[in-house]
């Protein structure tokens, strides 16, 4: 296994639970690795959460890291990706000014090319929401900062595996 | 001390009554067949201490004369005993002064339940009086902790923390109750807890690796076995002793699996890390098969990482899957607990002996002998040495003493010279190295096993961070033995400074009291040593103690622990001078 970092996504199944959070990241503060992003939602099972985390290491020790994981109690099963093995994307929100949207031609073309969609407008303001890859909404951000942005805000990334993965078996079998 | 336990059964699977927090807990205890917590009382946790008056004729508290000398206390009792520790401690302050013991059991695998009291529930998060997120503090050194804001929580709370503490890779855990869920009535049930569904503690074996590592085993010119506490905590001495004896293997044993099998069994060749001896560590070089068993490759066993068995296959018997490959690569990695495995394998294994390779330890031994061992058990100089304190030890106690040490000089001293004939023989703080450790320890390890001879084998400064636990033993009349190795130096961080720092002594001489009159304060009979000839009467006189009895021992003051490898450098490089 060769030392050099790669971008992986970590994907931790685990019971709902107070603390966990801290658990988890204790494990990454401890090796001093900096977490990317990291998001928490319900999973596909009713009562389990889903942690995606997006670190950049080596494969030898984001293994490491997973055994550690997969260690603390609560946590039912943890595994890592690259990005070839995931759907992935992140979202994220721009609130602009009002006027430019009228006055702005070139902003209406923006939006239109980016497929970025308008959640909201008032006089004061419009919001605008993007979906997709890190680089696209990199790009949008740059295109509209001529403008000038009001706020800006990005999600962690949220990712699918193209293979499965055996939760709900593996819980099916604890009930047995 | 002794306490009359009611059967656990008592309190187990009874039909539901309506009962406060504070009771329901002591009830999970007893249930849980828990006899003895150490502890210290304040505020927040003042409702179960009630109960525990109420309950003193089934459950023993001790008033440790400190919170981490609970938490200590709590690990000698599990180490000695297999069975979990409890402590207990107020919130804030009394909390936080268990981090250390907790952080230790959790390094060192030790099963211990900790309960704390938290202020009540309406206050959390407000910075009130003795608030402390204790939750948050142990959470990287707890293998799971939970606090408890609801009466109702209790029972299946306490059964799952005693579950989660004993089984798998045992470690510690904390429980924080809110004063309100303590003073709170419920209906009270108790089910001992019997799984948890994302934890698996035992991983399943995987009969081709067993299959894969007899193969590499039989095939072996030389190999060696490393074992560590999984033997012991797995309970699989035997099973151990069976697969060492028909391997013909030579094994030796990292200082937390010492005592899994005698000292003296033939087939011990001793200690590796550090510290260890000259044979084990150089032919961890030589030999062409590592077995590892129970054990986890702590930076202070390989030493230098790049250069450590590079050349040998690696076979990983362990319980825990996260030690796979953390430090050192398996070849053939054995998931298990090494009761079964070991079991598993036994008929796998041909019945072989390797007479040459054998030598090669036997005459690295003899360099060791002549080197170290010689001048360290058998003095011809003035001062009395901490390894002639130890031999004299073994004679007298016929290797059937549990030794309990500190950490330093005399820590080594006592795990490279004790003789046990017992299993769990060798309670000491191996993976943190916390000073203060022993002589709490050795207070739960005689109550836990009130037959056995334990002596606590403590440097000068380690005692005094501890010191105060003598008042414990007083009060407790736990006859523990204590014998302190007296060097005015805190010696190992001063044997460092001699050797690397050019014998610039920042802070390590130490100017002591008296200790003998410290111990006689405590109504401790004490006795000091200063001379070789003094020894041997003054042991068997503390031998002889049916009570608690402190023995100083004043000891050669600049004399150095070898082998030693030094931090960084590579087994193969170990010195002896």
């Amino acid at each position: 296994m060769d030392n050099t970092t790669k971008q992986y996504t970590i994907s931790v199944y685990t019971e709902n639970n107070i603390g966990l959070l801290n658990r988890i990241s204790a494990i990454f503060q401890r090796r001093h690795i900096n977490i990317e992003s990291m998001n928490i939602s319900v999973s596909e099972i009713e009562g389990v959460s889903r942690f995606t985390i997006l670190v950049n290491m080596t494969e030898k020790n984001v293994r490491k890291i997973i055994g550690q994981i997969e260690k603390q109690i609560e946590v039912i099963k943890a595994f890592y990706h690259t990005d070839e093995d995931t759907i992935y994307l992140e979202s994220c929100m721009f609130k602009i000014k009002s006027d430019l949207l009228f006055e702005e031609r070139q902003i209406q073309n923006i939006i239109k090319e980016s497929d970025a969609r308008i959640v909201t407008v008032n006089r004061e303001f419009f919001v605008l929401e993007k979906s997709g890859r890190r680089h696209e909404i990199e790009m949008l951000h740059r295109e509209l900062s001529v403008f000038g942005i009001m706020q800006f805000v990005r999600s962690g990334r949220i990712a699918v595996t193209k293979d499965e993965m055996k939760i709900t078996e593996m819980l099916a079998a604890f009930n047995n | 001390m002794d306490v009359k336990t009611k059967s656990k059964k008592t309190y187990l699977n009874q039909p539901s009554e309506k009962i406060t927090g504070c009771e329901a807990l002591v009830r999970c205890l007893i249930a849980e067949g828990v006899d003895i917590i150490y502890g210290y009382p304040g505020g927040a946790i003042m409702p179960v201490y009630d109960e525990l008056y109420k309950y003193q004729e089934e459950i023993l508290h001790v008033l440790t004369r400190h919170e981490q000398g609970a938490t200590h206390a709590a690990q000698g009792y599990a180490r000695i005993s297999g069975r979990v520790g409890v402590a207990m401690a107020t919130s804030g302050p009394g909390a936080t002064n268990l981090v250390t013991g907790i952080a230790d059991a959790q390094i060192d695998s030790t099963p211990m339940v900790c309960i704390t009291g938290q202020v009540p529930s309406h206050l959390l998060g407000s910075d009130a009086f003795q608030e402390t997120d204790i939750v948050g503090i142990s959470t990287p050194v707890t293998k799971w902790n939970h606090q408890i804001t609801r009466a109702e929580e209790i029972p299946e709370v306490i059964a799952k923390a005693f579950y989660i503490a004993r089984s798998g890779r045992p470690g510690p855990v904390l429980i924080d109750i809110t004063k309100d869920a303590q003073f709170d009535t419920f209906d009270f049930t108790y089910k001992q807890c019997e799984g948890v569904r994302s934890y698996k503690p035992v991983p399943k074996f995987d009969t081709n690796a067993l299959t894969e590592a007899a193969k590499a085993i039989n095939n072996a010119k030389n190999p060696m076995i490393v074992w560590g506490q999984g033997v012991i905590l797995g309970e699989a001495e035997e099973e151990f002793k069976n697969f060492v004896e028909k391997s013909g293997v030579p094994a030796a044993w990292t200082i937390m699996g010492v005592s899994a099998i005698p000292t003296a069994h033939p087939l011990n060749v001793g200690m590796v890390g550090m510290h260890g001896n000259y044979a084990p560590n150089k032919l961890t070089n030589e030999c062409d098969v590592l077995i590892a068993i129970g054990m986890r490759f702590d930076d202070r066993v390989t030493g230098k990482l790049s250069d450590y068995a590079t050349q040998a296959k690696v076979i990983h018997f362990e319980i825990d899957p996260a030690e796979i490959d953390k430090n050192v690569k398996a070849d053939i990695a054995v998931l298990g607990d090494v009761k079964e495995t070991l079991a598993e394998i036994l008929p796998m294994i041909e019945k072989k002996s390797y007479d040459n390779w054998h030598q090669k330890f036997k005459d690295l031994l003899k360099i060791e002998f002549n080197k170290v061992i010689k001048d360290d058990l058998h003095p011809t100089k003035e001062g009395l040495t901490m390894g002639e304190v130890l031999k004299e030890i073994n004679t007298q106690s016929g290797g059937e003493a549990a030794i309990v040490s500190d950490v330093g000089q005399h820590q080594m001293i006592a795990c490279r010279y004790a003789e046990f004939t017992q299993s769990r023989g060798n309670i000491t703080s191996g993976g943190l190295g916390t000073m203060g450790f022993a002589l709490p320890a050795a207070i739960g390890a005689k109550m836990a096993t009130p037959e056995r001879e334990v002596v606590a084998v403590i440097g000068d400064g380690g005692y005094q961070m501890t010191i105060q636990e003598l008042g414990t033993i007083f009060q407790t009349k736990a006859a523990v033995k204590i014998v302190v190795l007296n060097n005015d130096f805190l010696g190992m961080v001063r044997q460092w400074q001699q050797l690397f720092f050019d014998k610039r002594y920042a802070s390590t001489e130490m100017t002591n009291p008296d200790f003998v009159t410290i111990a006689k304060g405590y109504h401790i009979q004490a006795k000091r040593v200063t001379k070789r000839e003094e020894l041997a009467d003054a042991v068997a006189e503390m031998m002889a103690s049916k009570q608690a009895y402190f023995l100083e021992v004043c000891v050669e003051k600049e004399d150095n622990v070898f082998p030693m490898i030094p931090s960084g450098a590579s087994v193969s490089d170990i010195r002896l001078e």
